[in-house]
């Protein structure tokens, strides 16, 4: 897919948008806490229900499929050599695991029931979407963002391909495809290694009204998408009720994806890997810089006091 | 006075360098370019290690800019007295308020950073790309005027 975007382009919104930002009025305006007007979609995934059809999976791929890559080759040599080229438009068709035209997949999972019983169970896997999402926080040039409505997602129009976000994703979930993307218009030998792409939750069928195409393809409902308070009440019922447990509530400080098992997740043995995120628990990745905030406030204080203390000392010095 | 403005500078130094440090590894560029690789610069290429220096080491900035800015405003107003070497005829020197002025950009781009980055704060996209780029540019700006200052060895007050 080239990019749409010229550099000239790209440039002169980040310089009107910087423009807002800095006359701090705009900025100011506009930090849209979310409150329980704007509570954020979550869906709720109910793993006894998951037959693995697949359903979902390829919804996913049509309803997404205007998104996808159509890189040209050969790509653009990149320097040094240690820079891995990751070339998934020959292999578009896999479906065992997540790649960048595979935003969804199915994870094969076998587990021990508390009666002993040896089960199979089917996890459709993607990005969790958190609450307080690492891979848009931490982007170094704002590509990925995260909507008022919780989902985060990445633009393919802006996106370097560094890969942060899958290195600060702790589920490794987002793909990266070389020799696409705006890269190619800047320094594509120096800077930059494609486009990462992941589940947006469909937010061009969301923003319509409509449910994302995972969730309307599944024959099971096993997805349930909706406002967070009632899903969390519902998968805590849910889980009450199969005496199950809940997967995503809290894991890097909660996420807008839950899951509900009948097992505990850390009983499940399944494949991890590249593009095969595991279930373990997540600390809140970002709890240190949340806290570390605070001492940007007390730090000023600090110094200030300090200076008029000194001030104070040689006054009575003189006197 | 010498003495204060040895180890205020000592201190801005080391923050100066590992701050610029660390906010230059939030790009993914020091482990492509081999940079995490030389012994002792791993932690270059850990972007959580990295992020909580960058914090941490702002805070330890804004604490020092607080300090400096009272500090010279008081040692204006007791002009003369002994041991302040600061009257009311010194002066700021061109360099330093480009410096300032970049300090003050960094600062203000930083906090709506800071404040970005907090749960469930959504900034327009273009406004977050637009605070990265100006965080960037204002780097740049003060990266670049203190090296022309340290080589030719300028002062920031006159």
């Amino acid at each position: 897919m080239s990019s749409p975007i010229s550099r000239r382009h790209f440039l002169k919104t980040s310089v009107f948008a910087a423009g807002t930002a800095i006359v701090g009025t705009g900025a100011a305006n506009a930090a849209i806490t979310s409150d329980e007007e704007k509570e954020s979609l979550v869906t709720l995934i109910d793993i006894s229900r998951c037959i693995g059809c697949e359903e979902c999976v390829y919804a996913c791929r049509d309803a997404n499929a205007h998104k996808f890559a159509d890189p040209k080759k050969p790509f653009p040599k990149m320097y040094p050599d240690r820079v891995p080229v990751e070339d998934w438009s020959d292999r578009r068709d896999v479906t065992d695991r997540l790649t960048p035209y595979n935003w969804l997949y199915i994870q094969y999972a076998s587990a021990t029931t508390k009666e002993g019983e040896n089960i199979s169970l089917t996890i459709p896997r993607r990005c969790m979407h958190c609450q307080n999402p690492p891979c848009v926080k931490l982007c170094p040039w704002g590509a990925a963002k995260q909507e008022k409505n919780g989902l985060s997602r990445i633009d393919s129009q802006i996106c370097l391909g560094g890969s942060k976000c899958k290195k600060a994703c702790p589920w490794d979930i987002p793909q990266r495809q070389t020799g696409t993307g705006l890269y190619l218009d800047l320094l594509p030998a120096f800077a930059g290694n494609g486009v990462m792409y992941k589940c947006d939750r469909c937010y061009q069928k969301i923003d319509k009204g409509e449910q994302p195409a995972c969730i309307e393809a599944c024959p099971e409902d096993v997805q349930t998408i909706g406002k967070r308070s009632d899903i969390i009440k519902m998968a805590k019922d849910l889980a009450k009720e199969m005496d199950g447990y809940i997967y995503g509530l809290d894991e890097n400080g909660g996420t807008n994806t839950i899951y509900v098992s009948p097992v505990p997740f850390d009983q499940l043995v399944y494949d991890t890997g590249k593009g095969k995120p595991h279930m373990h628990p997540v600390k809140d990745t970002m709890a240190a810089g949340s806290n570390l905030a605070i001492a940007m406030v007390i730090a000023p204080i600090a110094g200030a006091a300090a200076a008029v203390g000194k001030y104070y000392r040689q006054m009575k010095e003189e006197a | 006075m010498v003495y204060h403005f040895k180890s205020r500078r000592i201190i801005y130094g080391l923050t100066l360098l590992f701050i610029a440090l660390s906010g230059f590894a939030q790009m993914p560029i020091f482990k492509r370019y081999y940079i995490a690789d030389i012994p002792g610069l791993g932690w270059l290429a850990q972007f959580y290690v990295t992020h909580a220096i960058h914090y941490a080491l702002a805070a330890v900035l804004m604490g020092l800019c607080a300090y400096v800015v009272l500090d010279y405003y008081f040692a204006r107003k007791t002009s003369g007295t002994k041991r302040i070497q600061i009257t009311k005829d010194t002066r700021i020197a061109a360099s330093a308020q480009l410096k300032i002025a970049a300090l003050s950009g960094l600062i203000i781009t930083g906090f709506f950073m800071v404040v970005k980055n907090l749960s469930g704060i959504y900034f327009p996209h273009g406004v977050v790309i637009g605070l990265d780029l100006l965080h960037l540019l204002f780097a740049m700006v003060l990266l670049g005027a203190t090296a022309y200052t340290w080589v030719r060895r300028r002062t920031w007050i006159l």
